[in-house]
């Protein structure tokens, strides 16, 4: 069973990126939504660690490419291996996994 | 698929109306069923008739009246919330003495079990809030 996350706020407000990544099990996706998109910068310390999840947990990591563009993060300044996707993969997403889970 | 939706903040403070609508959008293009948003907590205030933004921004809960009635998509205000917020409905305002319905178009006031059902009847629940 897959889930996928959903984390709607910057890692440098609240923990709740932190606290996803520490839930996730291989297979799941998380994607960074509104101001969760803030954390998927290259050469940020969440960036890091979101690096760091997707080499040792296996989970897949994407960004809302609306609420990239809103907040000015080009999708060539997102961390290797982070995939844009727009509301529609947002929805795709929704479909394959099992559940959906909002780290609010 | 099946899709039901939770709102748990009001519009132009939280991007959650927005996110949330941009999905069931997204979410009836592809094909996809829409069976209820469930309004809840400060989310009740997506469904009030007086809102009157300016008319350069963006009309939430106009977007929210029009995608009910394109779609039938089910727009359920939870009526505790509504209680607490002064949204009333006709039957609430005669119920407490209040003088008007401030529902819009296309949503109506119900209970908690209509979130319940909902996550019960849809593939999936998608929850958008602060």
């Amino acid at each position: 069973m897959s889930i996928l996350h959903t984390v709607n706020k910057s890692a440098y407000e609240r923990n709740a990126l932190e606290s996803c990544l520490g839930h996730t099990r291989p297979g799941d996706a998380v994607l960074l939504i509104e101001d969760g998109v803030i954390s998927a910068r290259a050469g940020s310390t969440a960036g890091e660690k979101l690096a760091a999840a997707m080499a040792e947990t296996g989970v897949s990591i994407y960004a809302l490419g609306a609420d990239m563009a809103a907040r000015g993060i080009p999708e060539d300044k997102l961390v290797d291996g982070v995939k844009a996707i727009d509301y529609a993969g947002f929805v795709d997403l929704a479909a394959e996994n099992d559940a959906v889970e909002a780290w609010l | 698929m099946k899709f039901g939706i939770l709102v748990n903040e009001g519009p132009y403070q939280h991007q959650a109306s927005d996110s949330a609508y941009q999905f069931a959008r997204a979410a009836l293009e592809k094909g996809h069923e829409v069976t209820r948003v469930f309004f809840y907590h400060d989310g009740v205030y997506n469904g009030t008739s007086y809102s009157v933004p300016p008319l350069d921004d963006r009309q939430v809960t106009k977007q929210w009246s029009e995608l009910a009635k394109e779609h039938d998509v089910d727009l359920v205000l939870c009526v505790a919330a509504c209680q607490r917020r002064g949204m009333m409905d006709d039957g609430e305002a005669e119920r407490h003495g209040k003088g008007a319905n401030n529902v819009a178009e296309g949503f109506r006031i119900s209970g908690l079990g209509q979130l319940i059902e909902t996550g019960i009847q849809s593939d999936r629940l998608v929850t958008f809030g602060d």
